[in-house]
């Protein structure tokens, strides 16, 4: 580095390729909106007046295509196991997961017949958010978590 | 030419669906044919648990039923315990729930502006309404402890009293609150967007709207007057002076303009309990183990959906024998593909909206 | 049972006009298919009326038309599982009448796979009832114009409301 240092004043920066894109990645996290029960009204409320996730970058979409990290906001029946992973699979690489509360996490209060025991049985999952439901706080503090686990990923040098 | 029939999938990831209902729609150009609704999505097996439950174990599973508005759930699942087991539960407590389930009322309804609005393009609406509600929520935090899951009435009463800061907070609330729906009205209801979109469309008559077992605002927008907590008093409600506001057309406009008066009523109800409530006890003598007498009981209350109702059979156990919650949202959507015949599949949003569906209720 | 039940049919005598009218009522119409009627204490809405299988829709329609009784509104319909019983199990409906603002529920007992007839001709509502009855509990109704299962999946292999269904289900998660 030694050639560039100090050559361009300081309107410049310099750093690695990893830590370039994963600061890019991690600053723009648009979430894929799976809302399924009680944490989706949360999640909402996350997004909404007061709490303001658009100041992390975070900026819902409603379509697989267009989102980065999908939210799993609410429990995971059986019978929509399968539209779970559909959908993950329509998301476009790198993509990331949240399990938000405590269905998403481990089926939570439902031990029962229809319901999922975690969503990590269908797909993987980076940050668990616990709580019946987590506080927006609480889903704000899983969203820099995410943060923190990008910025240290390496993707040039494995 | 001949043309085939398209079916369109929607849902159940849909941003529209509040939820995961999935609609199979038959559809003739932009003219939906027959719409089949297709629940069952989060379903949680919730009837089955109630059975594997105590009494007592099974009061928060009632919050996660019609989880916008849980102080409903709870009333009725209790009242119906104590229906049971015959317990009397004191004036503080009845004012108490009363105070706190209207309260809900307003922040559901709000929640169902906010999304309604929301899917028909309006995103200030949105913003707005969640502004209010989170103040609603601070209270409901003071008074609780939690945001959307209280779990916070008990058989025989209120697991606590008010916090003293509780009642000038609401007071302050509801000083600025007829600001704010005027603030919602003036955005929407004399609005071109709106009207063109709401007006005459996804049309109940007052007959199909009872024949299909339709309840709360969703069928008093089709012009009955009948409201449980009028027709049946509960609770204090026989003490207390409201309006039941009804529509007469029976389009989406109508049961907005139902559920936004309605937010005004409950204010109002608010402000009276909180002017009136009496000093004494929050909980009746209850047995601490919950055992109810074998035998059987249905009670219902009006929750911001409608008829929400708990069938319990007791056998003398401490756990329900049958539990069945007749759940107002599940009952509504029925009645979806009767609105949406003949209607535009853009309007489909709109009637869904309408009708205030928690898939939580519908599934249970 | 029977005892308790015989003792809560005399207790019917002591309830408002209302319930007594309707008991009559049904009685005189139908002297066959409306077995005891019980209730819950002195509670005029906790009406219990047993009505036979064959009969139901009669009857229900009978308490829909008739201008005095007016149960134009069907609240609930649902299924409870005895398995003890001869008869496994019942389906309770709960009927109430908006302009007369009265309650009433109907039993009726059926064994394992015999049919209930269906009683969507009298109340659209009853649809999604009886296929969420039908889902779970596996009680078929003869007539229904779509039976098909509504909350679990098509595949789905037994009935989850039945006494001897684990609550984790078969598979164990």
């Amino acid at each position: 580095m030694g050639i560039v240092e100090h050559r361009f004043g300081e309107n410049v920066l310099t750093t690695s390729i990893d830590n370039l894109v994963n600061w890019a990645r991690k600053s723009a996290l648009w979430p894929m909106t799976f809302g399924l029960a009680c944490c989706a009204i949360e999640m909402m409320a996350s997004g909404a007046a007061r709490y303001d996730f658009d100041r992390f970058g975070v900026i819902f979409r409603a379509t697989p295509r267009q989102s980065d990290v999908m939210i799993v906001a609410g429990t995971v029946t059986k019978k929509m196991a399968s539209v779970l992973r559909k959908v993950y699979d329509q998301m476009p690489e790198p993509r990331w997961v949240i399990a938000m509360g405590s269905c998403a996490t481990s089926g939570g209060a439902f031990k029962t017949y229809s319901v999922i025991q975690g969503v990590d049985k269908i797909v993987p999952v980076d940050v668990f958010v616990p709580g019946c439901p987590p506080r927006p706080e609480a889903l704000m503090y899983g969203v820099l978590k995410l943060q923190e686990k990008i910025q240290q990923e390496k993707f040039l040098r494995k | 030419m001949e043309t085939k029939e398209l079916i369109l999938n929607m849902g159940p990831q849909h941003p529209s669906t509040h939820g995961v209902l999935r609609l199979i729609l038959s559809l003739n150009g932009e003219t939906i044919v027959h719409s089949v609704p297709d629940i069952g999505y989060l379903h949680r097996g919730i009837e089955k648990l109630a059975e594997n439950r105590t009494y007592l174990q099974f009061l928060p599973i009632t919050d996660r039923l019609d989880y916008i508005a849980a102080f409903p759930n709870n009333l009725a699942y209790c009242q119906t315990v104590e229906k049971l087991m015959g317990l009397e539960v004191p004036p503080r407590a009845q004012y108490i729930r009363v105070i706190l389930t209207e309260l809900n009322r307003i922040s559901s309804h709000l929640v169902w502006l906010a999304t309604h609005a929301l899917d028909i393009g309006a995103m200030t609406v949105f913003l707005y309404c969640f502004r209010e509600r989170e103040t609603i929520l601070d209270l409901f935090e003071m008074a609780t402890g939690a945001r959307m899951t209280f779990s916070f009435f008990r058989f025989g009463g209120v697991a606590d009293d008010l916090p003293r800061e509780f009642i000038p907070k609401a007071r302050e609330f509801l000083e600025a609150f007829p600001a704010c729906i005027a603030d919602y009205e003036a955005l929407l209801t004399k609005n071109r967007i709106w009207l063109a979109r709401t007006r005459n469309v996804a049309v109940i008559s007052a007959e199909d709207g009872i024949n299909l077992g339709m309840s709360g605002p969703s069928l008093r927008g089709s012009g009955v007057k009948w409201d449980i907590r009028r027709a049946a008093p509960y609770a204090i409600y026989d003490q207390l002076d409201f309006e039941i506001p009804v529509g007469q057309n029976g389009d989406v406009y109508d049961r907005y303009l139902v559920r936004v008066e309605e937010m005004r009523q409950s204010s109002r109800i608010v402000r009276q309990c909180l002017d009136r409530i009496p000093e004494g006890e929050i909980r009746a003598q209850v047995p601490r183990a919950i055992k109810p007498p074998a035998g059987e009981a249905y009670s219902c209350v009006e929750s911001p959906k409608g008829e929400l109702g708990f069938y319990i059979v007791s056998d003398g156990s401490e756990r329900p024998y049958r539990l069945k919650v007749r759940a107002p949202s599940f009952v509504n959507l029925e009645s979806l593909p009767v609105m949406m015949k003949g209607g535009l599949v853009a309007d489909v949003i709109a009637a869904i909206g309408s009708i205030d569906i928690v898939l939580g209720e519908v599934d249970r | 049972m029977s005892a308790e039940h015989s003792e809560q049919s005399e207790q019917v005598e002591g309830l408002p006009d209302s319930c007594k009218n309707l008991i009559a009522r049904l009685r005189g119409r139908f002297p066959g298919a409306v077995g005891e009627a019980t209730t819950l204490r002195q509670c005029a809405d906790e009406l219990t009326v047993r009505v036979a299988r064959e009969q139901i829709v009669e009857v229900c329609h009978f308490l829909k038309t008739d201008p005095q009784l007016a149960f134009d509104y069907l609240s609930d319909l649902s299924g409870v599982d005895y398995p003890d019983r001869e008869k496994r199990f019942e389906v309770v409906y709960h009927l109430y009448s908006i302009p007369q603002g009265h309650r009433v529920r109907l039993k009726v007992q059926v064994a394992e796979g015999e049919a209930v007839p269906t009683v969507t001709g009298v109340w659209r509502t009853a649809d999604w009832h009886e296929r969420e009855a039908y889902d779970l509990l596996g009680i078929p109704f003869e007539g229904h114009p779509d039976l098909r299962r509504i909350l679990l999946p098509d595949d789905w292999k037994g009935h989850p409301l039945r006494k001897e269904y684990p609550l984790a289900g078969y598979d164990g998660d």
